[in-house]
Formats: C-alpha cells, structure tokens, sequence
C-alpha cells in the first residue's frame, strides 16, 4: 500500500469515501508523521487524539451508508493564530501563554463541521509578525528543504504561516491553515514548494482568529496544490454575522469550477514589479510562467502598476498602526501572563506584563504604530498611508481594464537561511515586495510551485485577481500548475 | 522625522511597555532606519485622494435588537470569561489597587 502521508486532501477525501482505506488509517499515519518530526519544531501542541475522533466520525457515517461530509477523513494541521476551544492557542507569543479558548473560531469551526480533524497547532512568527517564523517566542521552524550544496544550512520556511508551509511540505499533514496580512501565506508557500491562496477580504471570518492587522488580515488554505486548495478554501469561506467586515455571499463551488484553459483570457505582467537586484532565476521563472499561461490559451499584456513601490511603506504604516491597537487588549488582566513587579501599580503591571510577554519585532511594530498614529503624526503617517492605499486599489481596478488576471513571481527570492536577515528589519520586510500590493487592495492571491533554483530550492510564481475572483485565480494557477509539472520534495533527514 | 531616546521613551510609555535606557537607545536607530525608509510616502501626490477606509465594498448590518441573539457573542457567560484570567476572585478580575 502507498504511504497515505503521501496523499493530498482530494485523495485522501476520495479513497475514505471509496473504501480504499479507512479514515482512521490515515489519521494514524499522520499522526505518527508528526510525532516523528520533532526537530522541524513546526507544532507548538499535537492533539492527535482530536484527528482520530474525526476520523472515527466518518468511518462510522461511511458504515452506516451515510453521504460523506466534504472533508470527511482528511486530518488537517492549524495555525497558532486560530482559537481552538479547550486547545492552548498562543500566537507563538509568551504573552498568551497558559491561554485556553473558550470557544472556536469561525474557520477552524467551518472545517470541523466539514468533518475535518486537526493534528495539531502550528508554530508561526509571533503574532503573524515575521517573514521567516524567526519571530516565534517557540523557536524557528526549520524547513525541511535544504540546498543541494551539500551544507546542512538550516533554511527558513517563510513567514508568517511557516509551521503551516513545513508541515505541509515534509508531508507531517495534507493541507493546512494559513493567514494573510502582507503575504504570510503565499511567501511560504513559495519558499517550500506548496500552494496557498489569500482569497478575498472577507471571504473567510475574522472571528476568533488573533489579530494582527484588522484591514488586511485574511486566512486561507495551504496545501500540495490547486485542488486541494479549492478544497479547503470552500470549507473555509462563509459568511460569518460576527465579523463585521464577512461578506454576505454565497460560497462558490471553487473545485468544481476548474478550468485549466485560458483561452480568452488576459494575464497582465505589471512592469513595476521588475525590482532591482531581482535574481536572474526569479526572472526567468517569470518568463518561464509567461510561456506556460500562453501555451493555456492566454494573451499576455503589459500593465502598469505605478505606485507599486509605495506599498511596503505604506503597508509598514497601516500593519503596526492597526497592531498596536490590536495588541493593547494584552494587559495582564484578562488572559495570558501577567507579570506585577513587588510593589507596582496598575499601569506598572501593564507596562512590566507587555515588556515581559512580546518579543522583539511584535514590541518593534507597535512601538512604530503607536508613534505613526500620535498626536502630530497621524496625518503626516497614517492618513497619507491609507491614502497611498487608495491609489495602489485604483492601479489595480485600472489594471483590470485590461487583463483579468496577473502574474508575478511570489518572492523576490528563494528561501534564505535563518539568520540571514533577522539582524535587519528593514531587509525583511522588503521580501513581502511581491504580495503586499494585493493585500492592501484587498484581492485574492495565490502561490504555486514553478521550479527549483540551481541550489535546488523551490520558487514561487503568484496569481492576483480581481476581488471575489478566486476561481480566475485558482484556474490561472492550476494552468501554471500542470505543465510546471513540479514533484521535487525534501528529502527526510529528520 | 527622527526620533531620539527622550521619543522613544515616551512612546514606549503610550504604548504600555517598559523599556529601560539602554533598550531605548539600541531602538533609536532601529526605529530610525524605518521611519526614514517610510519617509519616501511623503513624495506621493494625494491630493484629492480620500483614505481608505474599506478595501472591499460592504454595507454595515445591523442586528435584531434582541438580547442574547447569539449565545456566543451575549451575556450569562461569567465563568467563560474569567477561565484565563491570571487573577480573579469573587466573579472579578482583579488588578493592584487603583485608588490611593
């Protein structure tokens, strides 16, 4: 019999409802896969007895010949930054440490009642801070890749969902959540040679999932490829009455939609995202994927996105504005530590607890926030920001007079080590060139394996597209997909 | 602009975290390096340009005025509430005593 850890979610979802194994079977084989991963550190809790009741539940409804629910059988592994009820959820932060939930968050609830079963919970940057899970006050998460240069350098996974992109790469779970602020689903992606899509702003519920940067944050799947992410982002989506900003759509049958022929279609090539210093290999993949979304039957067209080069800026104002109102909720108060200095007062436990709880980026940014929106500040810094992002939506809705999707590499790079840039924030978050411009516009965006670079390293190609548009994007991306025809894997060493 | 170790300090107590000299030093130039590379947002024309303040276009709901509508999100869920407290005591939070 194949390794079932092997298996991606659609084949996994079908062979339970086939009988070709039981769903418990598979649970067990994952279950064990994590166990045995301990040095990738890409769990922070394993809640394998969680997988084993789900699976329990749809090998009993298969006995009694009832229909399979979407997900029955598929054991999935679940990012740190969803409240999971009865399960420690911490955002990889000290601050949150000894934090049970007391209820389920919207998402993780949707894939439950899908009759997904979770493994565990995913190691991330602290608060979704970080693009290469360096920020996690529970150590790196160490990619399973390595370079093919015979060092055993240990590579970064990406960031901020990279407990999300390890797991799925060295095959420790099918398919995982994810979230997106500025890029933290795709860059992984990208970085491990797996596929992950942002789906439009508001299409799966805030609810019960940490916040970070309110405007922006999004979750959405991770997983081997398109399918399995059409998948998943269909058990994911909804609208939700307890998030504010949940759109009140019905949620398209995204798998049953895909089509890998572009014929008729238009993918634009934005000129400003050709930045200096790009490796020749990240632009040769570009081309590479020119070439593949022409053979599906696409026009190419050149677009303009001209004010491309502001968006990190302007994303560097709006994140660390919206999280350091976010994150003042930690006070010592009502969950997490509390840390009271003999003899302080109030405001000393506040100050003395958040000092304590935070790690260094997530006190960086709101430090940032809170000075870009004090009083002076605020209109030379946040206003102008959120005008500059007004500017970047209209390049996109200019864009799509022209073409109906875009295509771009996801990263300026492939993964770098760990350490490589941790000394300099600034260099950090230059990687999130690619995806934070359709962050900020709100639009949905997906990553997908297009090759390896000479050190044997994945790279990423991304797919942006109109709001509400996930099946353009995931159509685009499954047409890359098969004739990047990318198999390459780690190969276990841990 | 820039700031120095007296605007970090400050900053740092707006925000609630402690942060002693040598910490406000070492952030000055790392808070600097950013301010400065953020700075470049200035040279963008936004005149007539609105902020936005939604990225997808929504309306916002209102719902029934009913008490309790959803038990997830109502009231009668003391125990709930105060299970992660680091400190509660008689159905409270509690916190040091805040009038002298």
């Amino acid at each position: 019999m194949t390794d079932l850890t092997d298996l991606g979610i659609r084949e996994i979802r079908d062979g339970v409802r086939e009988g070709t194994f039981s769903a418990r079977e598979v649970a067990t084989a994952f279950n064990a896969a994590v166990a045995g991963a301990k040095p990738l550190n890409a769990f922070l809790v394993e809640t394998p007895d969680h997988a084993l009741a789900a699976a329990d539940a749809a090998d009993a409804a298969r006995a009694a010949g009832e229909t399979l629910k979407p997900l029955a059988g598929v054991p999935i592994g679940m990012k740190d930054l969803f409240c999971t009820k009865g399960v420690a959820s911490t955002a990889a932060s000290h601050i949150l440490e000894g934090f049970t939930p007391q209820y389920e968050s919207t998402v993780s609830q949707n894939l439950w009642d899908a009759g997904a079963g979770m493994l565990g919970k995913l190691n991330m940057d602290q608060f979704a801070m970080g693009s290469s899970n360096e920020t996690s006050a529970f150590g790196n998460v160490i990619s399973p890749w390595r370079r093919n240069d015979g060092g055993n350098a240990a590579l970064a996974p990406g960031g901020s969902s990279g407990g999300s992109s390890a797991a799925v790469a060295a095959r420790l779970c099918p398919g995982a959540t994810g979230t997106d602020t500025g890029g933290s689903i795709r860059q992984p992606a990208a970085f491990t040679g797996i596929s992950g899509i942002k789906p439009t702003y508001g299409r799966c519920s805030r609810w019960g999932t940490i916040a970070f940067a309110s405007s922006l944050d999004q979750a959405g799947p991770m997983a081997r490829d398109v399918r399995d992410c059409a998948i998943m982002l269909e058990a994911m989506s909804g609208f939700d009455a307890k998030d504010a900003t949940s759109l009140d759509l019905p949620v398209p049958r995204w798998e049953q939609g895909l089509n890998a022929s572009l014929a008729g279609k238009r993918v634009g090539i934005p000129r400003e995202y050709r930045v200096d210093n790009m490796p020749e290999e990240i632009e040769a993949l570009w081309q590479q994927g020119i070439a593949w979304v022409k053979d599906a039957g696409a026009e190419i067209v050149e677009v303009s996105l001209p004010h491309t080069k502001y968006a990190l800026p302007a994303y560097y104002i709006i994140a660390p504005a919206e999280a350091s109102s976010n994150l003042a909720r930690y006070d010592g108060v009502r969950y997490g530590q509390r840390n009271l200095p003999d003899g302080a007062n109030l405001q000393a436990m506040y100050a003395a607890t958040r000092a304590a709880g935070f790690g260094e980026e997530v006190k960086r940014r709101i430090l940032i926030g809170t000075y870009v929106l004090s009083a002076g500040f605020y209109d030379a810094y946040f206003t102008q920001a959120s005008k500059v992002r007004t500017l970047i939506a209209r390049d996109f809705e200019h864009a799509w007079d022209k073409c109906d999707v875009l295509l771009t590499p996801t990263a300026p790079s492939a993964a770098f080590a760990l350490g490589e840039k941790s000394a300099d924030p600034l260099a950090m978050y230059l990687n999130d060139v690619f995806t934070v411009p359709s962050s900020l516009a709100g639009l949905p965006a997906m990553s997908v394996p297009g090759g390896l670079d000479r050190a044997g390293l994945p790279l990423g190609l991304q797919v942006i597209g109109k709001a509400l548009d996930e099946q353009g994007v995931l159509n685009a991306a499954l047409a890359i997909e098969e004739r990047a025809g990318f198999v390459a894997r780690p190969q276990a060493w841990w | 602009m820039s700031v120095d170790t007296a605007t970090v300090k400050k900053v740092a107590s707006l925000a609630r975290i402690a942060i002693d000299d040598a910490h406000a030093e070492r952030l000055v130039p790392e808070l600097n390096n950013i301010l400065d590379w953020i700075e470049q947002l200035g040279e963008v024309d936004t005149s007539g340009v609105a902020p936005m303040t939604a990225v997808i276009p929504n309306t916002l709901r209102l719902r029934d005025d009913v008490v309790n509508a959803d038990p997830l999100t109502g009231g009668g869920i003391r125990d709930a509430v105060l299970a992660n407290a680091p400190q509660a005591e008689h159905g409270f939070f509690t916190v040091p005593k805040v009038i002298e």
